[in-house]
């Protein structure tokens, strides 16, 4: 039954991509290896992965793509393998955070945009139509994710509708999930302490600006489960261990539309993330070709519109957001589901990289120390 | 194999080394050969000692490639500081003749050095790494580094460079940029050794404690050691009775229950991990039996998950096969007559077994103690899985500076901290019970 539901989803998303691309036949690949890895996430994300990008490309182009689950570890991996002398991966799928920490430590490579990538139909070069999200010159962004939170509906006798809710414990009794790491939380907790978010970061940077954002956190201390893995969120909502709690959006959308758990959104203040690709550095160079012909097709303006129909994470690119469709499996629009649409995006922030690259060592190790205390 | 000079049968020979001796009566004895029986006795024993080794080389070589070189150059990043010298030489150098104390900021040749440093980094794109480095000491000097090609690009070489790096970022006019960079410009450091223990460099050139609201890893060490010896306890409570069962039944019946010890053995770690969450968790089994059954309200269940129980719980659970199986194969060896010549000598039940059995099993006990304690003290999937805040141990955080801070320095300090400590408990255990008085069966 569930079998025969994805197979009929992916048929139909082979034939819309092939009816697509009929028009434009992709350029030939001069010196390229036939196979190529890629490195993602596994689960759902490296799924909408392979329906929107690779599989339509082994179609077109006969490429042996092979997939390791291991964008987790990309980062410490990446930097094992070059000490080796041994790059295995072309292609590897991590966050804007790695992105730059790759970049920095010469693990990536970098890349020109508007060289390397595809034209939006109507001729944006790249770097425009990517805007803001191409934050570290190695970084060649996929989606838009966000972290936010999810509150049980049945469980609690009002709806939080401001992640300041998160904070009352008077209005809103019981657990809450939320990440073991200083990001997001912190910004949330100094938002809700009444400090302007164009100025959380100047709190931040100063002693008594991570004291008041700890000791904010400290209110709800008691009634924490800090999870170190997306999955625990859902899991914990699900089984009633906590009320409310933060995840990446995706997950939550999974929850609540594929498996009909009691579970609602809460959007307020969501955290912006990205998502994309790095191209190690010291490719040989048939399998970096490869590699960069496969992302000429795999970021274009359709195939980023293509992979939001499998998951609910935004395209990075402006012009793919009028083709988001409906979901390839559930047929619900999803638009709507979008951390970027605007009825979601009222108040948002983005996790600030720079800002973390530099003061994440310093205010981590603050933070354990108050976890432990 | 037709080699004639070896053979071990031409050492003792009695019919032919008795003309031998005759030859030469007042010499040394003499193999078959002529050679003296000395030598030849030495030779054929560095030829045993030679196969000997060569059929070990293999493993040799393998844990030497495979175990000690790559923990060998881990550890070394415990102390390892070249990136600093080796990125700024020239900077780093001039450095040396300025007075941090004056309380002035380095002079304009240190800032000319600086530039051609940084130009250099830049090109070689070794100025990231090493603003990555330095941010371990100073937070937020990594995006001063991370910017310096642009700001390099906007300066003019002619003029005076102090004022032009200063008006790029207000950071290369702060001292401690420049303390923090001339105490770092040897090649080794024993900095990341400091973190782990919760210090740092004081400003009179000593070393002191980090503010309370920062330390983290006294604390992790002493609860590795504390929860890890809590476990160890634990496997031997309930280990030992099952293992004294499994070892007095008939071979059928002790099979059988070995079987059953064995089964949990072969699950997966999470799947036995992940099966404690949904037994122990708020709103998980134990505590709806419970309600159930009036022990406890409904608006205070225990918590059982996300703390230490949790982490005590499932790592007894998941470690007890390694304290019943050497305790199980040490206890099969002891002789049930020995219990029996106690109890009609007349000693009762309880002398029985405490004086005469349980001696007899102690080397069972010592390896499974030192087996069960050493894998915990390294666990860390399951601590980071169940164990919330207050069951996590000095592992995850090792993990963490592995994979996630990508501070490789630190963790090989971590590691080589828990690895002393290890080996200190060895020691203090072959001191007090006797390694030799460790047996796997």
């Amino acid at each position: 039954m569930k079998l025969s539901r994805v197979l009929a989803g992916a048929a139909s998303v082979f034939a819309l991509t092939a009816g697509m691309t009929t028009g434009d036949e992709l350029p030939p690949c001069e010196n390229c290896a036939d196979t190529m890895v890629a490195v993602s996430w596994g689960g759902a994300y490296q799924r909408s992965q392979q329906m929107a990008y690779t599989i339509p490309y082994a179609e077109m182009t006969g490429v042996d793509v092979v997939w390791d689950e291991s964008s987790a570890e990309a980062v410490a991996l990446l930097r094992a393998q070059s000490e080796a002398g041994n790059i295995t991966w072309d292609v590897v799928d991590v966050t804007g955070a790695d992105s730059i920490r790759l970049c920095d430590d010469g693990l990536a490579m970098p890349v020109d945009h508007d060289e390397l990538l595809a034209e939006a139909p109507d001729g944006t070069p790249p770097t425009e139509d990517f805007g803001e999200t191409i934050v570290s010159e190695c970084f060649i962004p996929q989606i838009v994710f966000s972290t936010t939170f999810g509150y049980r509906h049945d469980l609690l006798d009002e709806e939080p509708d401001s992640v300041c809710d998160v904070f009352d414990l008077e209005r809103f009794p019981g657990r809450r999930a939320l990440e073991a790491r200083p990001i997001g939380n912190m910004e949330w907790a100094l938002i809700c302490d009444g400090v302007d978010i164009d100025e959380v970061y100047d709190v931040l940077e100063t002693d008594e600006g991570v004291e008041r954002a700890l000791d904010k956190l400290g209110t709800i201390k008691s009634e924490v489960i800090w999870w170190q893995a997306g999955a625990e969120t859902p899991q914990l909502l699900a089984d009633g261990e906590v009320v409310m709690g933060s995840t990446y959006n995706g997950r939550l959308f999974a929850a609540i539309e594929e498996e009909d758990q009691p579970i609602s959104m809460l959007w307020e203040w969501q955290m912006f993330d990205l998502d994309g690709w790095i191209i190690p550095e010291d490719l040989p160079e048939d399998r970096l070709n490869r590699v960069k012909h496969f992302l000429h097709f795999a970021t274009d303006t359709q195939r980023l519109a293509d992979q939001a129909r499998w998951i609910s994470y935004g395209p990075a690119r402006e012009s793919s957001q009028p083709l988001v469709g409906e979901h390839a499996e559930l047929g619900i629009e999803m638009a709507e589901h979008m951390p970027t649409h605007p009825d979601n995006a009222e108040r948002t922030f983005l996790f600030n990289y720079e800002w973390w690259a530099d003061y994440r060592d310093d205010i981590d190790a603050r933070f354990q120390s108050w976890l432990l205390r | 194999m037709a080699d004639q000079t070896v053979p071990l049968h031409t050492v003792p020979h009695p019919g032919r080394s008795a003309t031998e001796e005759r030859a030469a009566p007042d010499g040394p004895m003499l193999a078959a050969d002529g050679r003296p029986l000395k030598a030849s006795l030495a030779r054929a024993l560095r030829r045993q000692k030679l196969s000997a080794f060569l059929l070990t080389a293999p493993l040799l070589a393998f844990l030497l490639v495979a175990f000690v070189i790559p923990i060998g150059d881990m550890l070394l990043r415990s102390v390892d500081n070249r990136i600093v010298p080796e990125t700024l030489p020239r900077t780093t150098q001039m450095l040396g003749h300025w007075d941090a104390r004056a309380g002035d900021l380095p002079p304009e040749p240190v800032f000319e050095a600086l530039y051609v440093d940084l130009q250099e980094a830049a090109d070689a794109r070794m100025h990231t790494r090493l603003g990555s480095r330095l941010n371990y000491d100073l937070p937020g000097i990594s995006s001063v580094f991370r910017g310096a090609p642009r700001a390099l690009q906007a300066m003019d070489p002619d003029q005076p460079l102090r004022e032009q790096f200063i008006d790029a970022n207000r950071a290369w006019g702060e001292m401690q940029t420049w303390q923090t960079i001339r105490a770092l410009s040897g090649h080794y450091t024993a900095g990341y050794f400091l973190s782990a223990a919760d210090m740092r460099p004081a400003a009179d050139g000593g070393v002191e404690l980090v503010p309370e609201r920062q330390r983290i890893y006294a604390q992790l060490f002493l609860r590795t050691l504390v929860l890890s010896l809590t476990i160890t306890a634990l496997t031997l409570i309930l280990g030992y009775p099952i293992a004294y069962l499994i070892a007095s039944q008939p071979l059928r019946t002790a099979n059988l229950l070995l079987i059953l010890v064995l089964l949990p053995f072969w699950t997966s770690l999470l799947v036995r991990t992940s099966s404690w969450k949904v037994l122990l968790q708020q709103q998980g089994v134990v505590n709806d039996l419970l309600v159930w059954i009036g022990i406890v309200s409904d608006a205070n269940r225990l918590v059982m998950m996300n703390n230490w129980i949790g982490t005590v719980v499932a790592m007894t659970h998941i470690l007890l096969p390694f304290m019943i199986l050497p305790l199980f194969s040490v206890m099969k060896t002891i002789p049930p007559t020995y219990v029996r010549a106690a109890k009609s000598l007349g000693a009762n039940d309880w002398t029985a077994f405490w004086r005469v059995y349980f001696p007899q099993s102690i080397p069972g006990i010592g390896a499974g103690a030192v087996l069960v304690f050493i894998l915990a003290i390294g666990y860390y999937i399951t601590p980071a899985l169940v164990g919330g805040t207050d069951g996590i141990f000095i592992s995850n955080r090792i993990a963490f500076h592995i994979s996630t801070s990508l501070n490789w320095g630190l963790a090989a300090a971590l590691g080589a901290i828990l690895l002393v400590a290890v080996l200190v408990i060895f020691w203090v255990y072959d001191r007090m019970v006797g390694i030799d008085n460790v047996k796997l069966g």
